[in-house]
């Protein structure tokens, strides 16, 4: 077939397979290849399903990649990656994609998965003061969250779409940030995520000052 | 059971079909001619299938045909129709007619996820993909349907972001036993998702328009987040690798944003970019969006940046601007309202047929 045939790629053991959450998976593979934090690969299991995306989430000097991905009930591929064992093979492409060039004072908006390449732009110290806004819909889909909260205490903040009122912020992301006196148009805002989340965000932003050349944004389409 | 649309099958698939349904096989070729040349609006009238065969095919399955909800009409003669398509979502499609051709718009997803920041079905987020089917009932339900010469995938949505729907309805669109139109007619729209590309190229004729509006990085992520995946460098190094020339023709779109890509840096990068293939770039208006940080260059700039191109030895045309009072021209497809506004008649329509 089709799109694989094309793409330089090799056929790679997975390491583990961990679940960490309902329907939520962290994938680790060998690292073959340099790349830079905010890169994706793409995966595969085989030939005749299309290769999908997925951003590396751990540190560019680590020895293994780490790939953070949730299963989706009618996918043509996640169902099948969260079957996968130790030692089991898979397709695995170089890393690409320019969603890299993170600049200090970083205002981070990710929504379930989207937080993937933050981390790795955060564990490879790329940023200086960032900020991350994690959206999800129960607190268990904070991927993450005990590195997050532990690095960057009160500039990690989570919106929690379906919580009960409590310790986290009650409400989607952008709702958050509508309210959110710390917006400043002298930031840099990234975005990783859902279409929707990513141009309502983006909305919001240039509505409260922000240059476009100021927002950044990864789709997960 | 919902019964099955037959609009928007290939001839294989219809193979399949009839075999499953213990039919002869040459009922495919039978049906196929029904559905894309004879332009039936019922399985009852296609007249060669004995009754028994269609009234066991009328069990499971029916035309697909769907009407469109609403249509407007600008005053320089351009219709937009908005189509209802599965689940309640909506699609539209905009009728250009000219002096020597018509030309259709036709849609390939509800919504869009690819989310450029100059468009209105980007701001609706994504509702879903069209089939087949309803990718061709846009030009097989409205009036005008004998009259359009040209079809454009321009509507809501990214082409290759549903490109198996798409690969089959412009083998409908083309094929002998189709509708027999020639590829040179239809041209498919994209940001250039690139192993999507080069299956498009790979397996269809037709042509093909690339979203390009800016030829720098950091510009084109500002207005294109899929820059940030697919870099319109890469994109066109895969064309100048796999396009062969030929009846094919390959565009660039340019929307003009003033004070952002209408520069003489824009032009040089353009020629740097595009030199040596064969291509035309078509410049377009914008059309100001609601909350858009974003304003169209002005028409004397226009001329002087295709000039320019012109020049430099790229074959360049601004795309004259159609349907603008009835949001029907580039970039402002958008039905998040009228969904609104129709998901209201749905309801009460719903409600008062139950109360009957
Ligand atoms: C740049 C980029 C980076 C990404 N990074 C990550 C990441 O780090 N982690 C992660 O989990 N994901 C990531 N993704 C998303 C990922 O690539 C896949 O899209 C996702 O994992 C789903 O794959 P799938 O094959 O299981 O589902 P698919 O088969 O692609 O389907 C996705 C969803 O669409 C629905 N669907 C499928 N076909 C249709 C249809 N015809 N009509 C309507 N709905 C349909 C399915 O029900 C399913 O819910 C990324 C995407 C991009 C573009
Ligand atoms: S311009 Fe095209 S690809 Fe971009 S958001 Fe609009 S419909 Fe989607």
């Amino acid at each position: 077939m089709k799109s694989w045939s094309d793409i330089e790629h090799s056929k790679q053991r997975v390491i583990s397979n961990e679940r960490i959450a309902p329907g939520s998976h962290l994938l680790k593979l060998h690292r073959n290849h340099k790349f830079i934090a905010g890169q994706v690969i793409a995966l595969g299991i085989s030939a005749e399903i299309e290769p999908r995306l997925y951003s590396i989430a751990s540190a560019e000097n680590d020895d293994l990649i780490t790939i953070l991905y949730s299963e989706k009930a009618e996918g043509a591929l996640t169902p099948m990656l969260s079957n996968l064992k130790t030692g089991d093979t898979l397709l695995v492409s170089k890393p690409f994609g320019t969603f890299t060039a993170v600049k200090d004072n970083a205002v981070f908006v990710a929504t379930g998965t989207g937080i993937a390449p933050f981390m790795s732009m955060l564990l490879s110290n790329k940023v200086n003061h960032a900020t991350v806004i994690h959206g999800a819909s129960y607190p268990e889909f904070f991927y993450f969250s005990e590195y997050l909260h532990s690095t960057l205490g009160e500039r990690y903040i989570r919106c929690c779409s379906r919580c009960m009122p409590g310790c986290l912020y009650v409400g989607r992301v952008t709702k958050f940030l509508k309210e959110w006196d710390a917006l400043s148009p002298n930031k840099n805002y990234y975005l990783c995520g859902s279409a929707e989340m990513v141009v309502e965000t983006r909305d919001i932003l240039i509505s409260r000052g922000v240059s476009t050349a100021k927002i950044n944004s990864e789709i997960y389409f | 059971m919902s019964l099955i649309p037959l609009y928007g099958k290939t001839r294989t698939e219809l193979a399949e079909l009839v075999i499953a349904e213990g039919l002869p096989k040459f009922s495919a070729t039978q049906i196929a001619d029904w559905l894309y040349r004879k332009d039936v609006d019922s399985i009852d009238q296609m007249s060669n299938l004995s009754k028994k065969v269609r009234e066991q095919l009328s069990e499971k399955y029916t035309l697909g045909l769907i009407a469109p909800d609403q249509v407007s009409e600008s005053t320089d003669g351009t219709k937009k129709y908005l189509f209802p398509t599965g689940n309640n979502k909506f699609v539209e499609a905009a009728y250009i007619p000219e002096s020597d051709r018509a030309t259709l718009c036709v849609s390939s997803q509800a919504g869009c996820k690819m989310g450029c920041l100059f468009c209105m079905t980007g701001k609706q987020g994504f509702q879903g993909q069209l089939t087949s089917g309803e990718i061709l009932n846009q030009l097989r339900s409205i009036p005008e349907f004998r009259n359009v010469t040209n079809i454009v995938y321009m509507g809501m949505g990214e082409p290759f972001d549903n490109l198996d729907s798409v690969l089959k309805s412009t083998e409908i669109l083309t094929s002998d036993w189709g509708m027999g139109w020639s590829p040179k007619r239809i041209t498919v729209s994209s940001v250039g998702l690139i192993p999507a590309l080069r299956k498009f190229m790979e397996q269809s004729n037709c042509h093909l328009a690339i979203s390009l509006h800016t030829p720098f990085e950091e510009e084109r992520k500002m207005l294109m987040p899929i820059q940030n995946v697919y870099p319109i460098a890469d994109v066109v190094a895969e064309i100048r690798k796999v396009f062969k020339g030929g009846q094919r023709r390959v565009s660039f779109e340019y929307i003009m944003f003033d004070g952002i890509n209408d520069t003489p840096k824009h032009v040089k990068e353009m020629a740097k970019l595009l030199s040596g293939l064969e291509c035309r770039v078509n410049l377009i208006r914008f059309h100001t969006i609601p909350d858009s940080p974003l304003r169209g260059t002005s028409d004397a700039k226009m001329l002087e940046f295709r000039d320019a191109l012109t020049s430099k030895g790229i074959f360049t045309t601004i795309r004259s601007s159609r349907g603008q009072d009835i949001q029907a021209a580039c970039g402002l497809l958008s039905t998040k309202a009228l969904i609104e506004k129709n998901n209201l008649l749905f309801f009460s329509h719903k409600f008062f047929t139950n109360i009957v």
